[in-house]
C-alpha cells in the first residue's frame, strides 16, 4: 500500500494536442469531449492555438473542457493525426511519447528520424485487428467515414436519384452501385448506397464476406476462383486466375453499373488495379467512379489523387483522398475517442502516469519506436475471429440441467448408486454377459456424443438414418432362419421382409431428403 | 483368417462406419458422406451374416433370405420413391413400427429355439439359462411397445384416429401396473419358462405401447417420433444380447441413446420433463380449457397482406405443420423468392418443434428449394422479430402462442415460442378459428397488430402472389381474385 502511494506522488503527465500541419488536414487529434475523457484518466491537457479550428472546435471550447491551451510540443505525450515532419520530431522533448498515423510500413525514413531522438513513437494505424483493440482501430473508424463520404460525394456529382421512383412525371430507374472490396469502407459504402434506394452491388476476394454485404443490403458477386480465407483480418494479394476472373466481372459490371466505389487497399503494397483505362471507357456518359485508394496509386486507371477528372466520355473520376477529412467534426471526435481509448490501456491507474507493456500484444504491435530504438515489425497477431468455420450456428447448451433440483451431494450419490448396481450386475455375471454390457455401455456413451451438435436442420434426416440403421436387427432374424421349427423359419422371412423395408425405405428416403438441401445461389 | 473371425472383423467395421454415419449427418457439410458410410456399414454386415448363416443352412433358407430381402428391399425402395415430403412423420412412424414387430419375432424365435424344447434344448449352456430367459423377455417386451405405439402414432399422423390425447382414468397407475406385470411375468418366466408367459408379456407391451401413445396429443408428435426412434435401438440392443451379437448390440445402443439424447433437446425446447415423456402422457394437462375466444380477431385480405409485404423492410415467416397439411411450401417458397428480388429481407423462423417431426419444416422448404441460410432457428430468430416488419405466421399456433410467457395457468406456460407479436405486423394464415393441437386457444389473434387471413394457407399464399404481380404491373384492379370462403374444421 505504501509503496503504491509513493508512485502516485510523480505529478501527471501532460498531453498535448498539436495542429496538424499537412495541407488540406481539417481534423484534430482531440475534441473538446475526448479532452474531458484524457483528464478523467489522470493527465493534464494542453492544446496547441487553432489547433481545432478547421474541425470546428475553438480554443475557448477546450479551454472550457479543462484544457490549457499553449506549447503542445512540450508535452509528455504529443497527440496528432498525421505523421510529423522532420520539423516537428525536432521539437520533441527528450523522452517524450508521439501517438498519430505514422504508416510504419510506408515509411522507414520517418522510423529513422524518431529514432535518432530519445523518444517513443506509438502508430495508430498499427493497432492489430483483434475484438479486444476495435474500440482503437482509427483505421476502421476512418475508413467508415470515408466510405460514408464517397457515396455522398458519387451522389452529388451523379446527376440522377439513388432510389427508383414511380412519380406522375414519369419512372425513374433506380441506380446501380457497385462496392469494389468489403472491408470497413467498402460495407460503409454499401450501407450508405443501399438506404439511400440504389441497388449495390459489392465484390471482394475474401467469400467471408458476403454476409457482411448482404446484412448491409448488397448483393455479393463472387468472383469464381478458389481463394485461401484470410487469417489475419486484411485482404491479401490475389492468384493470378482470380485476377482474370475478376476483371472479366469488373469489365462486365462496368457496362452496367453507374456508380462505382473501389476501396481495394493491401497493406504496405501499391493498391490493386481493378478498373482499366478500357473498363471506364465502356461506362455510360454520367457516370461516377470514386478511387478511395486514389492516394496508393489508385484502383482505377485514370484517377489523380486528389482531383476529380472527367473522361472523355463523360464520366466522373473522383481521387479525393481526404474523404474522412471532409467530415471533420466526425473524424476528429471517432479519431479522439479510439484515442482515449489507447491511453486508457496505456494507464492502467488511472493516474495520469502512463505505462507501455510489452507483453501487451496491442502495446507491442502500436510501439514503433521506444525510448530511441525501432521496434517495427512486432510479432504477427492472428485475428482471434477470422478463421471460424463456416457452419452451424451454437447449439444449445444441452448438458447443463434443465432444473438443478437434485443438490451436488445427492447427484453423486445417484451416480454412486448407479454405478455400483452395475458393478454388482456385471461382477456376478457371466462371463458372456460382462462381455455384452461393456459393449452396450460404451455404445450409449458413443450414441450421445456423436451427435452432439447436430444441427437443427438436420434432425429429420439424421432421424432417418437412424432408422435405416436400426434396421440391423435383421440379423437376428438371420441367423435364426432355417433353424429349428417350420414355425421359427416362417417368422423370420417376415421379419427380414421387414427389416428390409425398414434398411432400402430409410436409407434411400435419407439420400431424397439431403438432396434437397441447398444453400443459396450466391454463397456456392 | 477363419469365416468366423472374417465375420467378426466385419462387424467391428460395420459398427464404426454406423458411427461415422450418425456424426456425418450432423453436420450438412458431411451429411450426404453419412449417409454412404451408413450403407457401406449396413452393406458389409449384411453380406458378412448371411455368408456365416448360409454355412450352416438349407440352399433353401438361404433362397428364403434373398427372396425376402428382395421384396422388403423393393418395396421399401419405392415408398421412399413415392412418399410426399409432407408425409415424411407418417412414413418413419411406420419404419419404426417394422423395427418393434422385427424384434418380437426375434424374441419369439430364440423362444421356440430354446425355451420351447425344454429341458432337451442344446443351444444355451446351463448357467446362462437364466440370463436367456431375462433376455427373451426384455427383447419381446421393448419391440412390442415400439411396435404398438409407431402404430398409433403412425395413425395420429395420417389423421385415420383423432389426435387427441386418450385419457383412461388412472393412466398412471396403469402404465406402472403394465411395468410391475411386465417385472412379475419376467420372474415368474425365468424360474419357469412356458407359453403362457411369452403369450401373456407379448400382450401386455403391445397394451402398453399402445396407450403410452395414445394418451400422448397430436401436437407434441415431434418428440413421441424421436422416442420411438430411440426404442427401437432399444429393441435391437435387446435382441443382440439374445443373440451374444455385438454388433447388434452396439448398433442398438447408438441408435438407442442418440435417439433420446435427440428427444430429450426436443423436451427441452417444449420446457417438458424429458422422464413424463417417456413415461407417455404428458399431454393430459392440455385437455384442459381456456378454448373460449378472448376477443376481437381482425380479418385481413390477400390483397392488403400483398401490400404490407411489398413494403416491408423485412419479413420474418413462421411455418407450422399447416403449411404441410396445405401443401403450402412451393408457394411460399415463390412468395420468398419474389420479396428477395424486390430487396426485402425473407427469413424464416422455425421452432423446434414445429411440425410432426424434428426438423419437419427444413426439410418441407428445402424441397421447396428455399436456401437454408435464411431458415433459422427460434433462438436466432427471436430477438430479430422485434424489428421485423411484417411475420407471417403460416400454419403454426402453439408455437407462436403469447400464454405461453403471460399466462402461468396455461397449459402451455413455460414453453418457449417465437416472439412474433413483437413485430410490427402479424399476419396468421388459418382455416378458421378452431385452437390449435394442444386445444389452447391462443391470444395472439387478438392482439391489435394481428390479422387473420382465413383460408387454406397454401390458397392464400397464392392469392398473395397474383396481388404482388397486379401491383407489379401497375394495374391494381387487374388479377386479384377474392379469396373463397373457406370455414372448414380445424386440422
Amino acid at each position: 500500500m505504501m509503496s503504491a502511494q509513493d508512485a502516485t506522488h510523480h505529478p501527471p503527465r501532460r498531453i498535448g494536442v498539436v495542429a496538424e500541419s499537412a495541407a488540406g488536414e481539417t481534423r484534430v487529434a482531440a475534441t473538446p469531449s475526448t479532452v474531458r475523457g484524457i483528464l478523467a484518466l489522470g493527465y493534464e491537457v494542453v492544446v496547441e492555438s487553432g489547433a481545432g479550428t478547421a474541425s470546428g472546435f475553438t480554443d475557448e471550447a477546450y479551454a472550457a473542457a479543462g484544457a490549457g491551451v499553449g506549447d503542445a510540443w512540450a508535452a509528455d505525450v504529443v497527440l496528432k493525426v498525421n505523421a510529423p515532419s522532420t520539423a516537428e520530431v525536432a521539437r520533441l522533448r527528450d523522452g517524450a511519447t508521439l501517438i498519430g498515423l505514422l504508416a510504419p510500413a510506408q515509411r522507414p525514413d520517418l522510423l529513422e528520424t524518431l529514432s535518432a531522438r530519445p523518444v517513443t513513437a506509438l502508430a495508430l494505424d498499427a493497432v492489430p485487428r483483434i475484438s479486444r483493440a476495435q474500440s482503437m482501430d482509427v483505421l476502421s473508424s476512418m475508413a467508415n467515414i470515408a466510405g460514408y463520404r464517397a457515396v455522398i460525394e458519387a451522389a452529388h456529382v451523379f446527376g440522377r436519384f439513388f432510389t427508383g421512383q414511380v412519380t406522375a412525371a414519369g419512372k425513374v430507374p433506380p441506380a446501380k452501385v457497385l462496392v469494389a472490396g468489403a472491408g470497413v469502407a467498402g460495407l460503409a459504402a454499401i450501407g450508405a448506397a443501399s438506404s439511400l434506394g440504389a441497388i449495390v452491388r459489392a465484390t471482394d476476394p475474401r467469400p467471408e464476406v458476403a454476409d457482411q454485404v448482404k446484412s448491409l443490403g448488397g448483393e455479393y458477386l463472387p468472383v469464381q476462383v478458389a481463394q485461401e480465407a484470410s487469417t489475419d483480418g486484411y485482404a491479401k494479394a490475389t492468384s493470378a486466375d482470380y485476377d482474370r476472373a475478376a476483371a472479366a466481372l469488373y469489365h462486365e459490371q462496368a457496362q452496367d453499373v453507374d456508380i462505382v466505389i473501389t476501396t481495394a487497399l493491401i497493406p504496405g503494397r501499391p493498391a490493386p488495379r481493378l478498373l482499366t483505362a478500357e473498363d471506364v471507357a465502356a461506362m455510360r456518359p454520367g457516370s461516377v467512379v470514386v478511387d478511395m485508394a486514389a492516394a496508393q496509386g489508385g484502383n482505377v486507371e485514370g484517377t489523380v489523387a486528389g482531383r476529380t477528372v472527367v473522361t472523355d466520355n463523360g464520366v466522373t473520376l473522383i481521387g479525393y483522398t481526404d474523404l474522412a477529412a471532409r467530415l471533420p467534426a466526425q473524424a476528429s471526435q471517432l479519431f479522439g475517442t479510439n484515442l482515449v481509448n489507447l491511453l486508457k490501456l496505456l494507464t492502467p491507474g488511472k493516474d495520469g502516469q502512463p505505462v507501455l507493456d510489452f507483453e501487451d500484444v496491442v502495446q507491442r504491435a502500436v510501439t514503433v519506436v521506444r525510448a530511441g530504438e525501432v521496434t517495427w515489425p512486432p510479432p504477427p497477431v492472428a485475428v482471434s475471429a477470422a478463421p471460424a468455420p463456416a457452419a452451424t450456428p451454437a447449439t444449445p447448451a444441452v448438458v447443463e440441467p434443465a432444473r438443478p433440483r437434485l443438490t451436488p451431494a445427492a447427484r453423486f450419490g445417484l451416480i454412486g448408486a448407479g454405478m455400483l448396481a452395475l458393478f454388482l450386475l456385471i461382477a456376478f455375471a457371466p462371463t458372456q454377459l460382462a462381455q455384452n454390457f461393456t459393449v452396450f455401455a460404451l455404445a450409449v456413451v458413443i450414441g450421445y456424443y456423436v451427435i452432439g451438435k447436430v444441427h437443427h436442420a438436420l434432425h429429420t434426416p439424421l432421424m432417418s438414418v437412424t432408422n435405416a440403421i436400426s434396421g440391423i436387427v435383421v440379423i437376428g432374424a438371420l441367423l435364426q432362419i432355417g433353424h429349428g421349427s417350420a414355425t421359427v423359419t416362417v417368422l423370420s422371412f417376415v421379419a427380414i421382409l421387414l427389416t428390409s423395408v425398414n434398411i432400402f425405405g430409410g436409407f434411400a428416403v435419407t439420400r431424397r431428403m439431403l438432396s434437397m438441401f441447398s444453400s443459396s445461389p450466391e454463397r456456392r | 483368417m477363419t469365416s468366423t473371425t472374417a465375420a467378426h472383423a466385419a462387424d467391428l467395421v460395420a459398427a464404426l462406419l454406423f458411427i461415422l454415419s450418425l456424426a456425418g449427418l450432423s453436420q450438412h457439410r458431411t451429411s450426404r458422406a453419412g449417409v454412404v458410410y451408413g450403407i457401406a456399414g449396413m452393406a458389409l454386415a449384411l453380406v458378412a451374416t448371411v455368408v456365416v448363416a448360409s454355412r450352416s443352412i438349407s440352399a433353401g433358407a438361404v433362397a428364403l433370405i434373398v427372396l425376402a430381402m428382395a421384396l422388403g428391399g423393393a418395396a421399401g425402395l419405392w415408398r421412399a420413391r413415392q412418399v410426399e415430403m409432407t408425409q415424411m412423420p407418417e412414413l418413419i412412424a411406420v419404419l419404426h413400427s417394422f423395427v418393434g414387430l422385427a424384434a418380437v419375432l426375434v424374441g419369439w424365435n430364440s423362444y421356440l429355439e430354446v425355451e420351447a424344447h425344454g429341458a432337451a434344448q442344446t443351444a444355451v449352456s446351463g448357467d446362462l439359462l437364466g440370463i436367456h430367459h431375462a433376455e427373451v423377455f426384455i427383447g419381446i417386451f421393448i419391440g412390442a411397445v415400439t411396435f404398438t405405439g409407431s402404430i398409433v402414432a403412425f395413425l395420429k399422423l395420417s389423421a385415420r384416429i383423432a389426435s387427441r390425447p386418450l385419457v383412461l382414468p388412472g393412466k398412471n397407475a396403469l402404465n406402472i401396473g403394465a411395468l410391475a406385470a411386465f417385472v412379475g411375468l419376467t420372474v415368474w418366466f425365468t424360474v419357469s419358462p412356458g407359453l403362457g408367459a411369452v403369450i401373456a408379456v407379448t400382450v401386455l407391451a403391445l397394451a402398453l405401447g399402445w396407450h403410452l401413445v395414445a394418451s400422448i396429443g397430436g401436437g407434441d408428435m415431434p418428440v413421441v417420433v424421436s422416442m420411438l426412434n430411440s426404442y427401437s435401438g432399444w429393441a435391437a440392443a435387446a435382441a443382440g444380447f439374445l443373440l451374444d451379437n455385438n454388433l447388434l448390440i452396439v448398433t442398438g445402443a447408438l441408435v438407442g441413446s442418440s435417439g433420446a439424447y435427440l428427444s430429450y433437446i426436443m423436451c427441452r425446447a417444449m420446457n417438458r420433463s424429458f422422464l413424463s415423456v417417456i413415461a407417455g402422457g404428458f399431454g393430459i394437462e392440455a385437455a384442459a380449457g381456456g378454448a373460449e375466444e378472448q376477443g376481437e380477431h381482425r380479418e385481413i385480405r390477400a390483397e392488403e397482406a400483398a401490400r404490407q409485404l411489398a413494403q416491408a423492410k423485412s419479413v420474418v415467416i413462421t411455418p407450422g405443420y399447416g403449411m404441410a397439411v396445405a401443401q403450402a411450401q412451393h408457394p411460399v417458397a415463390e412468395l420468398t423468392r419474389r420479396l428477395r428480388e424486390r430487396g426485402v429481407e425473407v427469413r424464416f423462423g422455425v421452432h423446434p418443434v414445429a411440425g410432426r417431426l424434428p426438423g419437419h419444416m427444413n426439410v418441407l422448404l428445402a424441397e421447396a428449394k428455399v436456401p437454408y441460410d435464411i431458415v433459422l432457428e427460434m433462438d436466432e430468430i427471436n430477438d430479430d422479430l422485434a424489428a421485423t416488419t411484417v411475420v407471417l405466421v403460416i400454419g403454426a399456433n402453439d408455437t407462436v402462442n403469447p400464454a405461453a410467457m403471460d399466462d402461468p395457468a396455461s397449459p402451455i406456460a413455460g414453453m418457449p415460442v417465437l416472439r412474433v407479436w413483437e413485430a410490427e405486423q402479424v399476419v396468421v394464415f388459418k382455416r378458421s378459428m378452431a385452437s390449435g393441437y394442444a386445444g389452447v386457444q391462443n391470444p395472439l389473434f387478438f392482439r391489435e397488430n394481428s390479422a387473420m387471413l382465413f383460408g387454406d394457407a397454401k390458397q392464400s399464399v397464392e392469392d398473395i402472389l397474383r396481388a404482388l404481380d397486379a401491383e407489379g404491373s401497375g394495374g391494381a384492379a387487374a388479377a386479384v381474385r377474392p379469396v373463397p370462403p373457406v370455414d372448414r374444421a380445424g386440422v
